[in-house]
């Protein structure tokens, strides 16, 4: 499905942390939206599932959800927001106990967790897990309910370095497999470089769009040594767009920052 | 052993070690036979004429009293009022606080009204409330009751509350956004999340009830543990007293084990 950004713009108690987006995300494609803290990235996220009332502007939602679809607009949390007391096929199931019957959610369920590779995880409770793992299920649960646009909020960033990397190759085997509609909220460069078709820079806040780039190379082909120089020149073209609003961010007054809970 | 070298006409030392202590081990073994070694002492200090036996009983006596209680009878019959009592107040109490709880941690207007009534009438000491409760109910047991209740019900309430309040807002943020019903988001978010906050309240309410119900035995009761220590403090029959505060010090054991037990099955995830 379509996701459509229609002069959207928002402020908490008077602070304006969002103005005038207007963006429209392809049916299929992954559009990660770039900013340095504090501009808005999650708030605009929260509209867009509906979390969050917008004090302008409207999101709409164009096209069919795909077969079988429960949700049609499902989050994956950088916290990974995952109930301790239910174990990672308890937590995968959540969604899909309203809908299923309890054969048909056990059926989903296994075929997420080995499509995410839990499958001998199924019993075991997040204390156990590591970040990558929590993860995991985080995806693991998002997918369950076939979801016609995902949104995913800096989903790697509680993750160290090398596990970031792994989930990453997961992540873009599992795309090009589902083909879901992505919103992906990042700050980092080089992350929103490997996953994205295209690349929304926000400005520091109020968040505008600062400007809209392509990355015109296959995601498979990203990481080729032969293609390094041109992902270089597209990741120095990033960072002079926001280079400029990041340290203007920096120098701000953090109790200035928009309220994390909206 | 290649790579450790110094020049040879520089000063060498150790790293002097700084590290260790402040962890406070536990040697198990030590505990029971410390514990033995007390009631030997108080022993000895009794029959060696001490301390008076009226003044404080030796182990002995208290353990003959206790063993002479049962076998009359008598501790069956204030053990099975000084339960009923006991359980029936803390249940009903209990209860009424989870409810309330639930409602300051669930809705606005709940938490408006509900937090300063709790906030006021907290700090009462409950028991006296009993006089008006023997008023209102007469000198039977719904008076009691209803002091054991009422104590019970403000340390609930407040765990309640504070339980749902600590459960991770993104809990509930994610619960909306796959769409889960109010219902759900109450029964497998809210509830569980509270889980642990309410089960200490019950640690808290479950010692408030006991020593509720231990006062108000005193008041007016003619059976219970309560009334046996009072009775037995009355007519200096010491040793019965002390076996009515062994029974009184084993029940709160019982309750806290049983609630330790509820802990580890129902928060096993933890």
């Amino acid at each position: 499905m379509q996701l459509l950004f229609e002069e959207v713009g928002h402020a908490f108690d008077g602070l304006r942390v969002l103005e005038g987006i207007s963006l429209s995300v392809a049916a299929g494609e992954t559009l990660a939206i770039l900013g340095p803290s504090g501009c808005g990235k999650s708030t605009l996220l929260a509209i867009a599932g509906g979390l969050l009332r917008p004090a302008r502007g409207r999101v709409r939602l164009a096209g069919t959800p795909p077969a079988g679809c429960l949700n049609p607009l499902t989050y994956v949390f950088q916290d990974f927001a995952l109930l301790p007391w239910r174990t990672v096929a308890g937590n995968v199931a959540l969604a899909l106990e309203a809908t299923l019957d309890r054969r048909a959610r056990r059926e989903r369920v296994a075929e997420v967790l080995r499509r995410t590779g839990l499958s001998d995880f199924a019993a075991a409770y997040p204390r156990q897990l590591s970040g990558g793992m929590k993860q995991r299920v985080g995806i693991a649960r998002a997918l369950a309910v076939r979801p016609a646009v995902l949104l995913m909020d800096e989903p790697l960033s509680a993750l160290d370095a090398q596990t970031r990397e792994l989930l990453l190759e997961e992540f873009l085997t599992l795309w090009r497999e589902a083909r879901t509609t992505t919103l992906y909220v990042t700050h980092n460069l080089d992350e929103a470089l490997r996953i994205a078709d295209r690349i929304c820079v926000l400005s520091r806040r109020p968040g505008r769009i600062r400007g809209l780039l392509e990355v015109p190379l296959p995601v498979a082909e990203r990481t080729a040594p032969e293609n390094a120089a041109r992902i270089g020149e597209l990741r120095a073209e990033l960072w002079r767009m926001i280079a400029e609003e990041v340290r203007a961010a920096d120098r701000e007054l953090a109790s200035a920052r928009e309220p994390v809970d909206g | 052993m290649a790579e450790p070298a110094h020049r040879a006409d520089e000063p060498v030392r150790e790293v002097p070690f700084r590290g260790g202590g402040f962890a406070p081990r536990r040697l198990r073994h030590l505990a029971p036979p410390f514990f033995l070694l007390l009631l030997l002492l108080w022993e000895g200090a009794s029959r060696a004429g001490l301390v008076s036996p009226l003044a404080l009983p030796p182990p002995s006596s208290i353990l003959t009293a206790l063993s002479d209680l049962a076998a009359s009878g008598d501790l069956r019959r204030h053990l099975e009022a000084s339960l009923y009592r006991l359980v029936a107040g803390w249940i009903l109490g209990t209860s009424a606080g989870l409810l309330l709880g639930l409602l300051i941690g669930i809705s606005s207007l709940g938490r408006t009204l509900g937090i300063p009534l709790v906030a006021a009438l907290f700090p009462i000491p409950k028991i006296a409330m009993l006089p008006l409760f023997i008023l209102w109910f007469g000198i039977g047991e719904p008076s009691k009751l209803a002091t054991i209740a009422l104590g019970a019900f403000f340390p609930t309430v407040i765990n309640a509350y504070a339980g749902i309040d600590n459960v991770p807002r993104s809990l509930v943020r994610m619960g909306q956004s796959f769409g889960l019903s109010h219902r759900a988001i109450v029964f497998e978010i809210l509830l569980p999340g509270a889980l642990p906050g309410i089960l200490a309240g019950a640690r808290i309410s479950s010692s408030i009830a006991l020593v509720l119900l231990v006062a108000a035995e005193m008041i007016g009761a003619q059976y219970g543990i309560g009334a046996l220590v009072l009775q037995a403090g009355n007519l200096m029959r010491t040793d019965q007293l002390m076996a009515g505060v062994v029974v009184l010090s084993l029940l709160g054991l019982t309750i806290s084990a049983l609630i330790g037990l509820a802990e580890r099955r129902l928060l096993a995830w933890r």
